[in-house]
Parts: C-alpha cells; structure tokens; sequence
C-alpha cells in the first residue's frame, strides 16, 4: 500500500470503512509527517499525544457501529480556531499562553464527525496578512522551490501554515479561515483546493475575531471531493452565532456528477487586469475552454464595481479588526506589559503585543471611525459594498457560477513585497469581491507557472449553492489533471 | 488625507496603542498611501445607496433570557496574567 500520507481524505474514509487501515495507523503515520514537517514552520503547535488518543477513540466508535462522516481523518487547525486546553495564539505575541476553556464550533463540529487533531497551523497575526510572514511565530515556508532555484517562499495567507501542511501530505485536511482571500490565495500558491463557503454557513463562534462581517471558516484539502466532505463536517446552524444560518447542510459530495451540461459560466471583463502576467490570462482560458468542452455555456459578465473592492475592504476589515482587537488589554488573558495606570498597562501591552501590520490595520480602523470620518470612510465603504453585492446579484440572474484566476501571480519569495502594504493587498485582488459580496468560492489547482509553481483557478458560486460550484470545481480538477507535487513532501 | 505625526499619535492614543514618537513619522507615511489609495472610492456615485449592514440577509434570531453555560469562573481566570480573590488584578483605576 502506498505511503498511508498519500492517500485523499476520500481514499482514508473509503480504507477505514473497509477496516484495511485504522484510525490509529493514520494517526501515527501523520504525526510522524507532522515532525517531519518542522523546517517548514507549519505549525505552532503540535498535538501527537492528543492526536493518538483522539484516533484510539475513534476505532473503537467505528468498532462499535458509529462511525462519523470524517471517523479517523487526521487534520490540522488553523491557531485561529480555539481549542479547549490547546494554546490557541492567532499567530499573535498578545495572546501568549491562552488556553481556552471552550472549544470552537467549528472544530467541535470536525471532532462530532471523528476527526484526529494533529495539532494548530501557523498564521499571519491575526489572519492579517498574504503570505505568513506576520506571524509573531516566524514565518512559513512554501513546500514548492522555483524550478533550479531553491530560494524560500511564500504558502500565501493568512491560512499558510494550514497550505503547506496539506500539500506536503502531513495532514489529510486542514482548517482555514478567509477574510479577503486567506483560504483560497494560499490554496493556489500551494497547489491545493481552498474553499469559503457563504456567509453564514459556518460558524463562526470560537474562532478569533478579525472583521466579522465577512469572516468564514472553510476547508483546505488535496482534491475537490475531500473539500465537499469535510465542508459537510464543519458547516451548520449555531445558536451561538447570530450570524450563523439555520438551514440544513447538504451532502456535498453528491453534488459531484461530473456532468456541467448546460451549465451556464460566466467570465467578468472587470477580471482582465493590466499588466496580469501572461501565464494567468493564458490558464483563465484554459479553464474556460475545459468547461465548454465539459458542456457549459460560457458567458461574457460585467462586475463594474470590481476595482473598488480592495479598497472597500481595506475600510471594512480594518473598522471591524480595530472594534475586535480592543478586547485584547492585557487584563483578562495572554500577555500584559505593565504600567504604572490602567492605560498605560493598556498601550504597552498592544504596543508590545500586536507586530506592525496589525498595528498598521488597527489605526487605520480606528481613523476611519473616527468623529467626522465615520461618513467619508465607513459609510462610503458600506454604500459601495452594496453595490458590489448589487453587480453579483445582477450577474447571477444569467449565470450560475462565475470563473475567474485566484490570484494575479504565482507565490513569491520571503521577503518580497513586505516593504509595500498596498503591493501586498494586491494578492487578493480577485477574491475580495466574493468575500464582500459573502459568497462561496473555490480555488483549484489548474496548472503551473514557467517557473514551475502551481496556479489556482476560482469559481464563485451563488450564496448558498455550494453544490453548484463543487460541480464545476470537480469538473475543473478533472480536466486540469494537476498531478504535479512540491519539492518538499514530509516524510519522503 | 495626509496624515501627520500628531493625528498618528492621537489615533494611537484612541486605539490605546503605544507608538514610539520615531515610528510616527514612518506610520504617518503609510497610513497616508494607504488612505490616499482608499479614496479612489470618491469617483463612485454612492447617493441613495443603502450601506450594507449584513451580506446575508436574515432576521436576528431571539432566545430564551436564560443562563446557558457560566459556573467556570475559576477556567476562566485559569488565563489572566494576574488574578486575585476570585477577580481580574489590574493597576489601581480610583484613586
């Protein structure tokens, strides 16, 4: 039998059901990649003690008739997600030594399902980032080299570590959390499928709070199938979170038929970038000419609003990061740097505990908020995000699922772009208007850079048809075929 | 907007945030690109349009006024950098 790090999420489930593997095989086999991992700095921490248990629990529900829907998959969580008696950090120096008394509903959600917990994944600060490389823990190294260069780079962010974990076979899934962009951009740059589910499908409640409007939990994976099945584990209602929405969750995976006929792809003019390399024009047009030869019809769409979006959230996110981050004061839990008063405990504290972007976005949320900007800044931002959301409702009216890259380059080195923040925000240029507009998206693996690194094409779906999109996904992946595999694989 | 030193230093104040009076300058210089790009949203037209609250549109839902979990004061100051008699500890607020 191939290495037990190889297999998918689905291959696992199908050998676990079948009792040629167990729970606990699968564990051992991951926590030794999880070790072997550890150049690439994927983690913060690693839970092999609580992963072992977690598994040996798991064969014997399964021994007993009661297997969940991911019974022994091993996974990893993004640090974003909290995890009771697990340090949950956020990739932040301000949370030092937290270890929540509760468990995140998502995570609880993956556990209910028979999960494995391998351990938490490295992040930029407080997801506040493109490419890891905020993270108060150090940053993450990309599993893929430039072809005859072996400089570092980038997983992207800020669900990096939760990237490169999946694509160099240490865990069978992950955990991310996407804001802008941050399950699907690092998704691409590491040459996996990373996918945001509609707004209001997952919970959100446990999970560290960055701009709750448009936070969502999703999951990242090696194939499009394992995606729809694990998406099934982590979604639903939860009275817990107002914002979470009470409808029932679908079995994703029957939603892959392979057949697209007739379904109808729409491609926005906003898309075509100046100055977009050559290579990503070219694979857009490689996924369009897949899906019509699977039978779609491809239509020409108009997102006219689409250059405002960046800078749209670059309002929205900080205004809400800057109301979440107060509760961080240094009087309650992680780190405290006295002062002689309260206030002054309060400004070293979050002058010595938040790194530079977080500061960055904190103080531009506060300005926008501020008396006599609150209209000029906030409001705007809020008017135009209606707008956004009005152009995908018209496009919609004639489409069901709209393709587009996931990125405008392939990952980049470490330390590329930190001087520039607005160089940076560029990453998630297409998928911040899908997260304004709080609809499902998927980035799939579709071909490689002359450079030899992977690139990811996205589709963004109708709010709450995750179906629909899983099809054309799965469709995707078939035609893209993309079987090429990252310098450095654990344990190899 | 240009940002200057001082208005660094007042939002730092706002946000509770220690800046050093040497980083002003540099922040004063971002925050000032960053804003500057941010208005480009003043080419649009926004006049009767509704700013958005909540991208999916439901109702928010009501429960019970009931206590639902508690009981775990001890968890809970298990992580504060400073506990005392059954509290959170922090510098003296009332003179």
């Amino acid at each position: 039998m191939a290495a037990l790090t190889e297999l998918t999420l689905a291959g696992a489930r199908d050998l676990l059901a079948k009792g040629e593997v167990s729970a606990k095989d699968l564990a051992e086999a991951h926590v030794a990649a999880v070790a072997a991992l550890r150049p690439l700095n994927a983690f913060i921490t690693e839970t092999p003690e609580r992963a072992i248990a977690m598994a040996e629990a798991s064969d014997a529900r399964r021994a007993k008739g009661e297997a969940g829907v991911m019974e022994g998959i091993p996974v990893a969580i993004k640090d974003l997600f909290c995890t009771a008696g697990v340090l949950t950090t956020a990739g932040s120096h301000i949370l030092d030594g937290f270890h929540p008394p509760y468990e995140s509903t998502v995570s609880a959600n993956l556990w209910r399902a028979g999960a494995v917990m391998l351990g938490k994944t490295n992040m930029d600060e407080f997801a506040m980032g493109s490419s890891n490389m905020t993270s108060y823990y150090g940053s993450v190294e990309n599993p893929w080299r430039r072809a005859g260069d072996n400089r570092p780079l980038v997983p992207g962010g800020s669900s990096g570590g939760s990237a490169a974990t999946v694509a160099a076979r240490a865990a069978l899934g992950a955990t991310g959390t996407d804001t802008g962009g941050s399950i699907r951009q690092p998704g691409a740059f590491c040459g996996i499928v990373g996918m945001k589910p509609t707004y209001g499908r997952c919970s959100r409640w446990g999970v560290v709070a960055f701009a709750s409007s448009l936070d969502q939990a999703g999951p990242m994976t090696r194939t499009v199938r394992d995606s729809a099945i694990m998406l099934r584990a982590m979604a639903g209602h939860d009275p817990k979170d107002s914002t979470s929405v009470d409808r029932p969750v679908p079995d994703y995976e029957a939603a892959l038929t392979g057949d697209i006929r007739g379904l109808k792809v729409g491609v926005p003019k906003e898309y075509r970038l100046d100055g977009m390399p050559h290579e990503i024009e070219t694979l857009w047009q490689q996924g369009i000419d897949w899906l019509k030869a699977a039978g779609a019809e491809i239509h020409d769409i108009s997102l006219p609003h689409t250059r405002y979006a960046l800078p749209t959230y670059y309002i929205v996110a900080p205004a809400e990061a800057s109301s979440n981050l107060a509760r961080y004061d240094g009087a309650r839990f992680g780190l405290r740097v006295p002062g002689e008063t309260l206030d002054e405990m309060y400004e070293a504290t979050r002058g010595e505990g938040f790194g530079a972007e977080v500061k960055r976005r904190v103080l531009i949320g506060t300005y926008v908020l501020s008396a006599g900007y609150y209209d000029a800044y906030y409001n705007k931002a809020r008017r135009v995000r209606t707008l956004i959301l009005n152009d995908f409702k018209s496009a919609y009216e004639g489409v069901d699922v709209i393709l587009t890259p996931t990125a405008p380059s392939a990952a980049f080195a470490v330390g590329e772009k930190m001087d520039d923040p607005i160089a940076m925000y560029l990453n998630d240029v297409f998928t911040v208007p899908a997260s304004l507009a709080g609809l499902p998206a998927i980035s799939v693996p579709a071909g490689l850079s002359v450079e030899g690194l992977p690139l990811g094409l996205h589709l963004i779906g109708r709010a709450f048809d995750e179906e629909t999109m899983f099809k054309a996904a799965d469709v995707l992946e078939s035609a893209a075929g993309f079987d090429a595999e990252p310098a450095f694989v654990a344990g190899r | 907007m240009a940002v200057d030193k001082d208005t660094v230093a007042k939002i730092a104040r706002l946000a509770r945030i220690r800046v050093g009076e040497e980083q002003q300058a540099a922040l004063a210089g971002e925050l000032s690109n960053i804003l500057g790009w941010i208005e480009q949203l003043n080419e649009l037209d926004t006049e009767g349009v509704e700013p958005m609250t909540s991208v999916v549109a439901i109702k928010p839902p009501l429960r019970d006024d009931v206590v639902e979990d508690g009981d775990c004061r001890d968890e809970v100051l298990a992580n504060a950098p400073e506990a005392a008699h059954g509290f959170f500890a922090v510098p003296k607020v009332v003179e």
